[in-house]
């Protein structure tokens, strides 16, 4: 039976395939002069030097969080180059003028940048190493006042918005990812919905870490007013390397009265081999900010990538009946060890959070979930439903939960609840004699298991979701 | 000849279950193989679908001229043999429909058809459901979870209406049943039976075989088949036990 699944969870990658472009990559190493030179390649106001400066300042006082259940090996922060471009001619504007590497690239991951080859419903923001390398569909969107740029385009153009909202809702001080990202970081997108605009498309963004040795430390900021609506997607791939590398994010969300915002993720990192060389480190710090009454935030995740994983997509429910909702698949296999979950922290009256996370893991991973549930003085009425269940596909893999409520307000309402369970050899076998093979076996309890997340993600990207599960967990699939 | 069965051995762990069967079955054929409890029934229909928790250590099987032992549990499944469980497994967050539609496909995938349509396959799954009185709702119901005793054996009936198998082994598929459960269940049986297919009831008791009428009974004692014969067997056993049998082999 082990020999059965071991063969079925074998993994293949198939995006690990390296992009021959000339990069311009800076020296290894991090310091003053290297936060003051990759704001200087940007072009950055001074404001924004500064407050990165504030940032690094910062990170130089911290350690290390080590509180994760994983087994973290000692990173070497100045062995890392902190900034990676592919040489292209600056902001590259019409299909034209971006070069044709990369749009074979990112057509190779299914992310076609031609804006008639693309699905019509969704616009792109490709991101590769360090810098957004085309934005699909932007006048489109414009003509109806919603903003969908790159970063370093975003801080050129919308000065006033940048400052108003970065770092409203992660502050650098949050933890020393969030103070290291906000020293160096180098690109992502930033989304900004109009009062009353309900956005027509999908917008989402295609990360792609390229470069050797480099760190990919993007940021993505998301803004929805007084009734808008907005789908943001996010995908990552990396190509296969024997060297971790490192991925430290921050996506802010901040909603206004009404607003509803739905992000959705399906993170598929380089998980490194089979015997746990290589592999991407997702080390990222992912709030929304429901400041707005009524205002609705959902995250949804599928994550079957990155080496180690150690990631929390929060809601801090600050406004009256604002409603926090996180959907997490997480798949972990052979070496891979991921500590994910939420914070759900209710403020505001009659403020409502649902958490579902379903862990697999297969091989010798180690798959966690973690929560906090807070519900502060004066959040009257708070609702929280938790449902945390793990799957276990072999006998050397661990599950573990460590949930956290914090409770200060007794008219709070929280349940928990939570299942383990194991793909057992009669299941199998029941499977294989109605003439079901068993990776098609496990690919149907997997998918089974974890529908409840993936039909929470727009259809297009859970029809992908549903593979990549297969495709994670058996090796002769994709 | 539909199957062929010689002097099959059998073994899990160390311990030898199976001690030498025999058996021929030929199409239009139904044989009722009956025993006392530990005799190696359920081994023997574990064995026959290719339960990997089961070692065959001698002997030989044939099924539809195959080397039945060679094939994984699956093709055996393609080739047309199915085993209605004992114990029906669940399988939460499949739901039946998801379930049947990858056990049919693959079926037809074997023999070189295309994947049925979802509307050619739903209107299946309603004609096939009203042979065993289904309720609609368990279709939609994750496998087996949750159903009653009576409903999961009855499930199993209708999984076997809809792979049309060859040769169907039904695994004390009366146990655990009330009178009317057994009714619906052998009038299932019996409504699949044809002049093509061939079924093997295994039973501990006379009660299921008036309803599902074998024309050939086997008694399974310690492993080896120590008596066979037609109908008059199974009332002989009904009326005696089986100390006779006991008394006679040990």
């Amino acid at each position: 039976m082990d020999n059965i699944l071991d063969e079925v969870t074998g993994n293949e990658y198939k995006y690990g395939f390296v992009t021959d472009i000339e990069t311009e990559i800076i020296p290894k190493g991090l310091n003053e002069d290297v936060v003051r030179l990759i704001s200087a390649k940007k072009g950055e106001p001074e404001w924004l030097l500064e407050y990165r400066l504030k940032a690094f300042e910062y990170w130089k006082t911290l350690k290390v969080p080590t509180w994760a259940h994983l087994a973290l090996p000692e990173i070497d922060f100045q062995d890392i180059s902190y900034y990676a471009a592919p040489k292209t001619k600056e902001g590259p504007k019409s299909m034209d003028e971006v070069d044709p590497e990369l749009v074979k690239t990112f057509n190779k991951l299914g992310i076609p940048l031609e804006e008639q080859m693309m699905l019509s419903g969704m616009a792109v923001d490709a991101v590769m190493d360090s810098v957004s390398v085309k934005t699909t569909f932007k006048e489109k969107l414009a003509e109806l006042g919603i903003i969908f740029c790159s970063f370093s385009e975003a801080v050129k153009d919308y000065p006033d918005l940048i400052k108003k909202y970065l770092g409203s809702v992660v502050n650098y001080r949050d933890n020393f990812y969030a103070a290291l990202n906000t020293a160096v970081f180098s690109d992502g997108s930033f989304v900004y919905i109009p009062k009353g605009v309900r956005c027509p498309m999908e917008l989402s963004t295609y990360f792609r870490i390229n470069a050797a040795n480099t760190g990919q430390f993007e940021r993505t900021l998301i803004v929805a007013d007084d009734d808008s609506y907005v789908s943001y997607l996010e995908g990552c791939t990396a190509p296969m390397r024997d060297e971790n590398q490192l991925h430290a994010a921050i996506v802010e969300i901040y909603l206004h009265d009404r607003a509803e915002v739905k992000y959705s993720t399906v993170q598929n990192w380089y998980p490194g081999d089979k015997n746990g060389v290589g592999g991407i480190y997702n080390f990222v710090t992912k709030r929304a900010l429901c400041k707005g009454d009524f205002s609705k935030v959902s995250w949804t995740q599928v994550e079957t990538g990155s080496a180690i994983t150690w990631k929390y997509p929060s809601c801090v429910l600050v406004g009256d009946n604002s409603v926090g909702e996180f959907y997490s698949v997480a798949v972990t296999n052979n070496y891979q060890q991921a500590d994910t979950g939420t914070k759900m922290i209710h403020v505001g009256k009659n403020t409502k959070s649902t958490i579902v996370s379903k862990g697999i893991s297969a091989g010798k991973s180690h798959n966690s979930y973690r929560g906090l549930v807070k519900v502060s003085q004066n959040a009257e009425n708070a609702r929280n439903f938790t449902q945390c269940d793990s799957l276990l596909l072999s006998d050397e893999c661990g599950a573990h939960t460590f949930p956290l409520m914090d409770i200060a307000n007794n008219t709070a309402i929280v349940e928990h609840e939570a299942t383990t369970s194991k793909i057992s050899e009669t299941q199998i076998f029941y499977c294989n004699q109605r003439g079901i093979p068993t990776e098609e076996a496990v690919g149907l309890i997997v998918n089974g298991y974890a529908k409840e997340v993936v039909n929470k993600l727009p259809m297009e990207f859970a029809v992908e979701a549903q593979k990549l599960l297969q495709i994670t967990l058996e090796g002769s699939v994709g | 000849m539909l199957l062929e069965i010689k002097d099959l051995h059998a073994s899990i762990g160390d311990k030898e279950i199976l001690k030498g069967i025999n058996l021929t079955i030929k199409p239009g054929e139904v044989h009722a193989i009956m025993g006392p409890n530990g005799a190696g029934k359920s081994t023997l229909s574990s064995v026959l679908a290719g339960n990997p928790a089961f070692t065959v250590t001698k002997g030989e099987a044939l099924f539809n001229g195959k080397d039945l032992l060679k094939m994984s549990p699956e093709e055996r499944s393609w080739e047309g043999m199915f085993l209605g469980f004992q114990y029906p497994v669940e399988i939460p967050g499949v739901s039946m429909v998801n379930f049947m539609r990858a056990a049919v496909n693959e079926h037809r995938k074997y023999k070189g058809e295309e994947p049925m349509s979802a509307s050619d396959f739903l209107k299946l799954m309603r004609e096939k459901r009203a042979v065993v009185e289904l309720d609609n709702k368990l279709a939609n119901r994750s496998v087996n979870e949750g159903f009653s005793g009576g409903e999961k054996k009855r499930n199993e009936i209708f999984q076997m209406a809809m792979l049309e198998p060859k040769l169907s082994i039904l695994d004390e598929t009366d146990s655990g049943l009330d009178i009317d459960a057994l009714r619906v269940v052998s009038e299932g049986v019996n409504k699949l039976k044809s002049q093509d297919n061939a079924t093997i009831v295994i039973t501990h008791y006379q009660r299921l075989l008036d309803y599902i009428r074998p024309e050939f009974i086997h008694v399974l004692y310690k492993g080896r088949i120590v008596k066979s014969g037609g109908p008059e067997l199974a009332l002989e056993l009904e009326e005696r036990g089986y100390d006779w049998i006991r008394e006679e082999n040990d």
